[in-house]
């Protein structure tokens, strides 16, 4: 066994989307019936390594990657997933691909259905077979059998329990007979433990009968339950590649989170012990793939708090839902008051104010100029940059006065761009981000959501942007949330850092505490 | 060296192809031949300063039914193929303004006076509905278009309408298809401050009128609520994080756009000298649409420029192009061109459309 070959090779990896590296030199072997565990935070990298593994199409629309895949000792490159299906590789995503209306059987051999001949298909041809019921069911139930679970072959997908589902979408794959790998992306993320459990189980299963695994989960204990080998991947970065039994969960935390925190903490102000500025009591917030589940939390006056956690888990629910753009209960007080939920209205009036994660959809009007995007707020929330004529019966623009302000910002955030007359859509990422803070920074608000304020810009405006951000908390006082995927950045400016673990708080700590202890609060109760 | 000057080369071509693209090959096409046209006209034995006056008088009647479509493309809601709703209310404020026995100019400032509140019934449910079906709005907008026409139909028919000037002669009930207004406010606009210089008459009034209806817009969209109404045209999400109502300053701005439609179809009449009922009202929208679209306006922004623009490329061709064409081949193509290009237009305009960039 040990001088075969190894089932999959991937050599010196690297994959660049427009010069921004996603990876970099991954090397990673699995022999066949290998079970192996890939973890790291979102942004790891670990999706696009998938992509390329599974030949999506993406990958080779922004260029290809770096490096070598090599299956059974051979050099492949796919073009298409149906070549990856093809050399025997299977791939169950995190959200479902399954028809509702069909049984479990039907999806699991959809397109691959077993068929007779008859005589109308004699004539016509064979798209007009019938499909052998019998083999199908036979087929099926061999698939289901492999994973040592009990499904009825003949339940339609929209009976069923979320459970049985993936289930079925697994099974599917294993119906495929030149299967050899199975990536399974977050499987267990939908599970009840006991389902997750069954999975487990079945993975086992699937790996005694030679078929090798990559499992990628956030539940840190599952993969040191079922897998042989551990990867963790940091920043697009393989940085450990051990065999599961010689390690734990706080160690593997450590490793996804980053080790470089020793000197981090130096910076320290004195926690900031002022009263409590805002309170959130027992928040709930719809917002698709971001809920909201029940959030206790404190702010205080003068502080920087950052709110971390993995992606799904809610954190990005919270400012949303407490500005009103998403359908959200529960209650919230600022400044002594309550401030009513679900009209945006309201709590601009009570001077918050929010930078939106989403720049593109919300935070910025494209097609506008950049005075426009910085005043409009400002000018319909506090009916600054305005004159009254006709005496005051009529609210005339001031553009100069919008001018102005818009060339201030520009100057203090270094934002790049020909005039404040340009359109915002013209400006790179980081420079609309600047326009989105400048924004907020016009309104003049006591307090002040950022959410994801360094998404998808490069190094140089992520440091600006926090250098203003904390720039406007130190000199003006204003209160800042901030919320980022990023716990190192969120640890450079906050002063503590809640970390939301499925829908709810997980715990607060001072930035000054551990990775590890980080960590164990983003996947402890993670749904 | 080569290599530096193909770099240059390409840029000159890049540049020449953006400015095209700004500017708008149809647009371009059109102005050409209008401009061929006049140039040609006085070969073909044409009146030139005739035509002239043809072509201001044709912008004089339509600018304001063109100008109707700026608040709605400003909010977001699209082109206003609903048009036909605000020229009902208007028509409404022309008859009763008859029956009611007003004659002169006070017939014409009584009908708008009458058609207001139609006009801000009718636009407060055809926004109410507009609200409804964000992102459908043109296509729904064409059907209520249609509808509210073939309902009129029947209403003109049933209300007890009884002026002699408007009725049916045989019965005395029910509303002629066409009928004069010479005696009640024909050329009240066009006939004001009139600048006769023979072969060119310039109808001052008129011109005078579209100009102050065009200031209140222009100044309008210079207010906070103006503001606003852009914004939410731009990008409603952002207006709505912003405090916005969207659904109010989209009903504003259908409001607005109907009520310009009513005044728009009393300008259109009182030069034009006529009241025409029943299937009318659906002949309006296209060229109205068309017309800014020519202007250079898209699906989400326009301009009082674009509205200028675009009537009189729109008009001066529909003008031009018959006379010209009949002093020439003796065939008359109008009609023919005219559909072609006002729905080819809107065709274009419509492919090409530019969603707010997200």
């Amino acid at each position: 066994m040990s001088n075969q070959a190894p089932l999959l090779e991937l050599k010196n990896i690297k994959k660049d989307f427009f010069g921004n590296q996603v990876l970099e030199d991954i090397n990673l072997t699995l022999k066949a019936g290998e079970v192996l565990g890939l973890v790291g935070e979102n942004g790891a990298g670990k999706s696009t390594l998938m992509k390329i593994l599974f030949g999506m199409t993406e990958i080779r629309d922004t260029g290809g990657y770096g490096g070598d895949v090599l299956l059974n000792g051979q050099k492949v490159s796919f073009n298409s997933p149906f070549d990856a299906l093809e050399a025997g590789i299977g791939m169950v995503h995190q959200e479902f691909s399954l028809i509702p209306g069909f049984t479990a059987t039907d999806n699991i051999l959809l397109n691959r259905e077993p068929q007779k001949k008859s005589a109308v298909s004699e004539v016509f041809g064979d798209r007009l077979n019938t499909l052998d019921r019998r083999e199908m069911k036979r087929l099926s139930e061999e698939a289901i059998e492999k994973m040592g679970v009990r499904i009825e072959g003949s339940m339609q997908i929209s009976d069923m329990p979320v459970g049985h589902k993936q289930f079925t979408e697994i099974a599917r794959e294993l119906s495929k007979e030149q299967l050899r790998l199975l990536i399974l992306d977050e499987p267990t993320a939908v599970l009840t433990e006991q389902e997750a459990e069954a999975l487990l189980d079945s993975i086992r299963g699937m790996s005694k009968r030679g078929i090798a695994v990559i499992f990628i989960t956030h539940r840190l204990q599952e993969i040191l339950n079922v897998c042989d080998k551990v990867a963790v991947m940091r920043d697009g970065v393989l940085v450990k590649d051990v065999p599961a039994a010689e390690t734990n969960v706080t160690e593997i935390t450590r490793w996804m989170v980053g080790r470089n925190v020793e000197g981090m903490a130096e910076d320290q102000r004195q926690a900031v012990g002022g009263e409590v500025v805002m309170s959130i009591r027992k928040l709930w917030v719809d917002m698709p793939g971001e809920i909201v589940r029940n959030v206790n939390l404190d702010v205080r006056r003068g502080e920087i708090l950052g709110i971390g956690g993995l992606a799904g888990q809610g954190k990005l629910g919270i400012p949303n839902g407490v500005m009103g753009l998403y359908p959200a209960g529960g209650s919230v007080t600022f400044d002594g008051a309550q401030i009513p939920l679900n009209q945006p209205r309201k709590c601009l009036d009570s001077q918050l104010a929010f930078v939106s994660e989403d720049r593109r959809g919300v935070g910025l009007l494209l097609d506008e100029s950049l005075e426009w995007n910085i005043a409009f707020p400002a000018m319909q929330i506090h009916g600054r940059f305005l004159k009254s004529k006709l005496g005051g019966a009529v609210k005339w623009r001031d553009d100069r006065a919008i001018r102005e302000v818009t060339a201030k910002y520009i100057d203090e955030l270094q934002i790049k761009c020909t005039s404040s007359k340009q359109k915002a859509k013209e400006l790179s990422g980081g420079n609309q981000q600047k326009v989105c803070l400048a924004k907020a920074f016009a309104l003049e608000p006591k307090f002040l959501f950022v959410s994801e304020p360094t998404r998808g810009i490069d190094v140089g405006a992520k440091a600006l942007v926090l250098e203003a951000l904390e720039k406007f908390n130190r000199e003006k006082g204003i209160t800042i949330v901030m919320i980022s995927s990023e716990l190192e950045e969120l640890r450079q400016i906050c002063d503590r850092i809640a970390i939301v673990s499925g829908g709810r708080i997980a715990g607060i700590l001072p930035a000054s505490c551990s990775s590890e202890e980080f960590g164990a609060l983003m996947v402890s109760s993670v749904v | 060296m080569s290599e530096y000057v193909r770099e240059n080369e390409r840029t000159l071509a890049d540049r020449v192809r953006h400015t095209l693209k700004n500017f708008g090959l149809p647009r371009l096409i059109i102005a050409a031949f209008l401009l061929l046209m006049f140039i040609v006209a006085p070969f073909t034995g044409v009146n030139f300063w005739g035509q002239i006056t043809n072509v201001l008088n044709r912008f004089s009647w339509n600018a304001v039914l063109v100008l109707a479509m700026v608040p709605m493309v400003h909010s977001g809601c699209g082109l206003n193929f609903g048009l036909p709703v605000g020229i009902i209310a208007g028509l409404l404020g022309a008859t009763l303004s008859i029956e009611w026995g007003f004659a002169g100019p006070l017939s014409f400032v009584m009908a708008i006076v009458i058609a207001t509140p139609f006009a801000l019934i009718f636009g407060v449910a055809y926004g109410w509905l507009l609200n409804k079906i964000k992102g459908g709005e043109m296509m729904i907008a064409t059907y209520v278009g249609f509808s509210v026409v073939s309902f009129f139909c029947m209403m003109w028919l049933v209300l007890p309408y009884k002026k002699p000037d408007m009725a049916w002669g045989f019965e005395g009930t029910g509303l002629r298809t066409t009928f004069p207004v010479d005696k009640y406010y024909g050329g009240v606009l066009s006939n004001f401050l009139r600048i006769d210089l023979g072969r060119l008459v310039i109808p001052t009034g008129a011109l005078l009128f579209f100009a102050l209806l065009a200031v209140m817009i222009w100044a309008f969209l210079h207010t906070k609520t103006g503001t606003a109404m852009t914004a939410v045209g731009s990008n409603p999400t952002f207006a709505r994080a912003a405090g916005i109502n969207v659904d109010r300053i989209r009903m504003l701005s259908v409001v607005m756009s109907t009520w310009l439609a009513a005044v728009g179809i009393l300008v259109y009449e009182q030069g034009f000298g006529f009241v025409q009922l029943y299937n009318a009202p659906f002949n309006m929208a296209l060229p109205a649409v068309s017309a800014i679209l020519i202007g250079g306006a898209t699906a989400n922004k326009a301009s009082i420029t674009n509205v200028i623009i675009g009537t009189i490329l729109f008009q001066g061709m529909v003008t031009m192009t018959p006379t010209v064409m009949n002093g020439l081949i003796n065939l008359d193509i109008s009609e023919v061109l005219r559909v072609v290009v006002s729905n080819g237009m809107i065709l274009y305009a419509l492919t090409r459309r530019t969603e707010a960039t997200r």
